[in-house]
């Protein structure tokens, strides 16, 4: 019996409009942006546009790439929703990534030369999950049973990620004679197989990317998060307390052991930026190979909803803009990466902070039946 | 429709319409509102009141049917026109900042320039005035958080009275209220009423709708179905109007039949972090076949009581024995494992603790048992087995409507209680705590839930029931417990109990 | 609930108007040079800079057109070098040790285009490997800060805390001590993430904290950084020491000298020699003797070096250059001691 009002501020539309030209309408009010902005600075926009999307998806290489860069984005957007589920902000996906790798890669280092390369991939790759976790476990206990907030404890640990890395990096685990402050490499048998190599096993022909199989083992994540989430009993007290941990309390379940179940979780995801980029592309460890990964998974995992398919599909949308980008800049120098990263904010501002702009012009046209 | 009134309609509605997707919340509904009056709108939940004031207020905008304002018809596009247009509304839920000042709460959003010493001394002036006139009595110093529920209320309509509305909607005013809170409310209302403001009230309680309204509009269905003079009508009148069929508000049942101590309470303590004592050496025993009731002014520590009972909070001192399970502060429990030994607990609370807004029906449907076969083996969740549970559920205790897959939120408050009721009730527990059983639910699922308690006490359950409606305990209870400042202050059996004997005890304390 | 749905109609949308594909418009020029420079961008006052200083030289002396890509994240090394050498481009630079991994890879993949790599080496037939002994030129401007200071208290503010600041430092404090022995050195690094490269106000923070415990030269090998860290040294009237690009300029009166490193020559003489078929692989050790570093004279800061000042510089710098002075390399043994 009560009038609150918010709720009722956003009048229905209907579905097929919500769910189709809603986004719709929003990426071409992005573009159309972006189409100004290319103009202002003397660039065809059209032609711009057109070098985005072939870049992004003309070649099989192309293809490879915006995959290989979604493979990232879906990591670290599935490591943010689990937190947000469970009513946590993980600000920490950069650092829960970076010591990922070096759970990963002190996994290889350690192992490479004694044991067959499948296994040493697969411990690798929990490694980086152990490691992420570990790493995601220490924020959360302090929020815990300390009472600090998880936002700026997850944000202190990127730096200390960050420092502790460098200071490795450039004392201990460097290659020895090595210009750069990177480990050896991994041997050949304990890196992860490229899509390119895989595919060519089963007779089909692509162009060499970056794409591995860490990109087939985050989409295996995604279906087991979505099932994690909505198909076990876990999941179902972890979203029970992100919506209302009032209700979780009352119902049994340990909002302590269930931040730390979430976080955990969480920081295992964001590892998997490590297997994609240590395992599979650089195969050895190098510095600064989140690259802002961690921090871009909020905007993925915001976008898609923090559902697992959303995800995956905002996660291509974003990695379809980096590798556009990077062709686009490559080819039209005026649009420098700057401007590369101006395109992609817009993208995310209205499809993600502005998704409901369009919604009045949208009523006024369909909306009657409302 | 024809208005009982020949005084000049202050505010009329002429055939408004409005559907939410296959919902028809509000079918073509005229009514008007005489100046000067105090008008009751009553109805079960989802009866459609709700939705008609906030398209009055601006909140929804009609499907079709207009709404005219001292007899023009005006467009509420929103709140901001419904307020130029002389119409306030006070919430259930206030809106005010605890932290500031009651002026400076009024002076919100009506500033009146970015320098606030001018706006300030205008609305102290003003703050006078409405004092004066209307009995409105604040200290314009206070700060919100110190002041009594009521009080807050007042500041409320203050607010409303401030941005010049002279129609005043108010929702479930008395739902947080004390009764000498209540009587202070209506004879404010009565002044308003003098002072030729308009007002509408939203109630399901038909006692004070009797006390303080002038007309009665009954809606069921999203259709109004009756327009009455209080003085022409009864309580019993008005709620077969609204279920559309009789009711019987008084409860059969037959005497209680003890069994063996379900659950005892032993001299329990509960000190928070800060110092306060909430509650203070509580005994108490419970056992199977009796419905026991608390009574007592709420904030006397029955939440508390409901928590410790519960699992949620360990008691700070004494003992507590559950189905032969001994928990003291050296030996605490959780929820879950009070809920192995057979307890089972519907919360005060429903929205914070009882539900999870955004959950679907069926999801809620299993809180707190979510790791119980059948819902759920080695940790999966079996999906069609908590449909069918749901489904069950919403069949045996009437839940409206039967989706196990719509949104726990959109089911209105009486059907989220049964929800909750059935839930809790399905798995046979040996002890049931139910706090506020019907707050906020309509006549209909009261007298429904009411049943189903007495029901459940008959095949050996062992219930006890916190309240603050007196007319509850007394009808449900076979033994009353009055608790203040966190103690049981006296026991009464329900034979001898009435409300003279449990307000006297209550006040006493 | 179906919320995913928006996103994937969108990517659909973007595949559909992918279908668009253009063709690639292609230009003529006797050489097609190309730079992938490194993540820190080509306007990051240091090396990249330089590069790009020396590529615009080239341009106008030569009108031939230079195709640049800044890449944002270690992965587009290998994409844009590839993509480069698809294109035909050639010769191609790599800006930075960062890229030696993805240049090796695709030096392999196209044996017939030039490669040059700036600050690593890449063993491969063609591909041209450029490395600095920035050692010596910080030698120099060691000596010269440890004459110059009046307190004995001299100052070094690093980038990103990696095995290459620490070779500027360690030259540096081996040309304080041989200066002057009882000369105290005091380093701070401005962080351990490539945004320590970028941090004027962190930067002049540090210079700022360096100057209260008594120095009165800082040097400043820190990219973007140093700008923040000479505009402090020069409020506290102290005298700051440039880096990579002669910044004398910056701060005239206040800047003791800069340590040159002369990765514009390196990057115009590349081109220069592709263009003429002079262009030859291997690697090129570019130290005082071959003019790859040096210190800066000019008139912005004449009044400071005295003539003896400049006859000691000028020794070591002799004494370097004919073997007399071994400057120890920190990235020899990962150690400033040898």
């Amino acid at each position: 019996m009560s009038l609150v009002a918010p709720r009722s501020v956003r009048r229905p539309l209907p579905r097929w409009v919500e769910i189709a030209v809603l986004p719709l309408v929003n990426v071409a009010l992005a573009f159309l942006v972006v189409g100004i902005i290319a103009r202002t600075i003397g660039v065809d926009s059209f032609h711009a546009l057109k070098l985005l999307l072939v870049g992004a998806f003309g070649s099989s290489e192309s293809i490879g790439y915006t995959l290989y860069y979604a493979t990232n984005f879906i990591f670290t957007g599935l490591a943010v929703a689990v937190a947000f589920h469970a009513g946590l902000f993980n600000i920490g996906g950069e650092g829960q990534a970076y010591i990922g790798g070096l759970g990963c890669g002190l996994a290889v280092l350690a192992l490479d030369r004694y044991l067959p390369g499948p296994l040493v991939i697969v411990l690798a790759i929990l490694a980086a999950a152990a490691f992420g976790a570990a790493w995601a476990a220490v924020p959360a206990w302090m929020q815990a049973w300390r009472g600090s907030h998880i936002v700026i404890t997850t944000i202190m640990f990127n730096f200390v990620a960050s420092a502790l890395m460098v200071y490795l990096m450039v004392n201990v685990l460097i290659a020895p004679g090595s210009m750069t402050a990177q480990s050896r490499g991994f041997a050949e048998s304990a890196s992860l197989p490229s899509m390119q190599a895989v595919l060519k096993s089963i007779g089909i022909a692509v162009a060499p990317s970056a794409l591995n199989l860490a990109f087939v083992l985050a989409l295996l994540s995604s279906v087991a998060v979505w099932i994690f989430l909505w198909r076990t009993s876990w999941g179902y007290a972890l979203r029970t307390m992100g919506h209302n941990a009032e209700a979780a309390i009352y119902a049994g379940t340990s909002i302590r052991r269930m931040t730390m179940l979430a976080m955990c979780l969480s920081g295992a995801l964001a590892g998997g930026v490590a297997v994609n980029e240590l395992l599979g592309v650089h195969h050895r460890i190098v510095l600064d190979f989140p690259a802002g990964y961690g921090f871009a998974g909020i905007a993925v995992a915001l976008m898609g909803r923090s559902h697992p398919l959303g995800i995956v599909l905002a996660a291509l949308l974003f990695g379809a803009l980096q590798q556009g980008g990077a062709e686009l800049s490559f080819e039209i120098p005026a649009m420098t990466r700057e401007m590369v990263v101006v395109i992609q904010g817009l993208v995310i501002l209205f499809c993600g902070a502005l998704a409901h702009l369009p919604r009045p012009w949208l009523q006024a046209l369909f909306g009657r039946r409302g | 429709m024809q208005s009982l009134t020949a005084a000049a309609a202050a505010i009329e509605l002429r055939g408004i319409d409005k559907s939410f997707g296959a919902v028809h919340a509000v079918r073509g509904v005229s009514l008007a509102i005489p100046r000067g009056s105090i008008t009751g709108i009553v109805g079960e939940n989802g009866a459609g009141k709700s939705t008609l004031m906030s398209i009055l207020y601006g909140l929804y905008r009609a499907d079709a049917g207009q709404i005219l304002i001292d007899d023009r018809p005006v467009d509420m596009a929103s709140p901001r026109d419904a307020i130029a247009h002389g119409i306030g509304m006070v919430h259930q839920h206030f809106m005010l900042v605890d932290t500031f000042t009651v002026l400076e709460n009024l002076v919100l959003g009506a500033e009146g320039g970015p320098l606030l010493a001018g706006g300030f001394a205008a609305a102290r002036a003003e703050l006078t005035r409405l004092g004066q006139e209307y009995g409105l009595t604040v200290d314009p110093d206070a700060r919100i958080a110190d002041l009594s529920v009521g009080e807050q209320q007042r500041v409320e309509i203050l607010k409303v009275l401030f941005r010049g509305a002279r129609m005043l909607i108010l929702d479930e005013p008395s739902a947080v209220l004390t009764p000498q809170e209540t009587d202070r409310l209506f004879e404010i209302l009565k002044s308003l009423r003098a002072r030729g403001v308009t007002v509408v009230l939203i109630t399901h309680k038909l006692r004070e709708i009797m006390a303080v309204a002038d007309r009665v509009i009954v809606m069921r269905q999203g259709a109004v179905v009756a327009e009455r003079r209080t003085t022409e009508t009864s309580t019993g009148e008005l709620a077969e109007l609204m279920v559309g069929r009789k009711i019987r508000l008084d409860l059969d049942k037959a005497p209680a039949v003890h069994g063996q101590t379900m659950l005892a309470a032993r001299d329990l303590s509960l000190v928070d972090r800060r110092g306060v004592r909430l509650l203070n050496g509580v005994d108490l025993e419970l056992r199977a076949g009796e419905i026991v009731g608390i009574a007592g002014v709420s904030g006397n520590g029955q939440t508390e009581l409901l928590q410790v009972l519960s699992g949620i909070r360990p008691p700070t001192a004494g003992q507590l024995e559950v189905c032969g399970r001994v928990i003291d502060p050296a030996h605490p429990i959780d929820p879950a494992e009070m809920r192995a030994l057979g307890l089972a607990h519907v919360p005060e609370d429903r929205l914070r603790q009882g539900l999870v807004a955004a959950f679907e029906a069926s999801e809620t449907s299993i809180l707190g048992y979510q790791d119980q076969p059948p819902y759920c083996r080695n940790h999966l969740l079996d999906v069609p087995a908590v449909d069918k549970h749901c489904a069950e559920l919403m069949r045996r205790f009437d839940v409206r409507p039967q989706t196990p897959g719509l949104r726990s939120s959109h089911f209105s408050g009486g059907n989220q209680q049964k929800l909750i009721l059935a839930r809790e009730m399905s798995r046979l527990p040996k002890v049931l705590l139910v706090g506020q059983p019907t707050r906020g639910v309509d006549i209909g699922a009261i007298e429904f839930i009411h049943r189903e308690l007495v029901k459940s006490r008959d095949v050996g359950c062992a219930i006890l029931v916190v309240s603050v409606e007196l007319e509850e305990i007394l009808s449900l209870a076979d033994r009353i417990l009055v608790m203040s400042g966190g103690r049981i202050i006296g026991e009464v059996a329900a034979d001898q109990a009435d409300e003279r004997v449990l307000g006297r005890m209550m006040a006493d304390a | 609930m179906k919320r995913w749905v928006g996103p994937l109609i969108a990517v659909f949308a973007v595949v559909c108007l992918g279908l668009f594909a253009p063709a690639q418009a292609q230009t003529q020029a006797t050489i097609k040079p190309a730079i992938v420079f490194s993540t820190g961008g080509k306007f990051d006052k240091s090396f990249n800079e330089g590069v790009w200083q020396g590529a615009e030289r080239f341009k106008k002396d030569t009108g031939i057109a230079v195709a640049e890509f800044e890449p944002s994240n270690e992965t587009q090394f290998e994409q844009a070098l590839r993509r480069f050498a698809q294109r035909g481009q050639d010769p191609i630079i790599a800006v930075g040790f960062a890229q030696a991994v993805a240049l090796e890879k695709v030096a392999k993949e196209f044996p017939n285009i030039h490669f040059t790599i700036i600050d690593s080496v890449v063993n491969l037939p063609n591909v041209q490997s450029v490395v600095f002994r920035e050692q010596e030129g910080s030698f120099l401007v060691g000596v010269l800060a440890a004459l110059a200071s009046k307190t004995g208290k001299i100052g070094f503010v690093g980038g990103m805390d990696i095995p290459l600041v620490r070779r500027f430092q360690c030259g540096f404090e081996q040309g304080i001590k041989y200066a002057n022995p009882n000369a105290e050195l005091i380093t701070n690094m401005t962080g351990t993430t490539p945004a320590a490269w970028n941090d004027p106000g962190r930067g002049a923070e540090l210079a700022r904290g360096q100057i209260d415990r008594g120095v009165d030269v800082v040097y400043a090998a820190a990219g973007s950084t140093g700008l923040g860290i000479l505009q402090a040294t020069k409020d506290r009237g102290k005298l700051g020491i440039g880096v990579d690009s002669n910044q004398n300029h910056l701060h005239p009166g206040n800047m003791l000298t800069s340590m040159l490193k002369r990765v514009d020559v390196a990057t115009y003489e590349s081109f220069k020699a592709a263009m003429d078929h002079q262009w030859k692989g291997g690697t090129q050790v570019l130290g005082l003797k071959e003019g790859g570093v040096d210190w800066a004279l000019d008139k912005d800061n004449e009044k400071l070096v005295t003539p003896e000042m400049k006859a000691k510089v000028e020794a070591a710098k002799a004494d370097i250059i004919s073997g007399k002075i071994v400057v120890h390399d920190y990235m020899s043994n990962n150690s400033c001691n040898r």
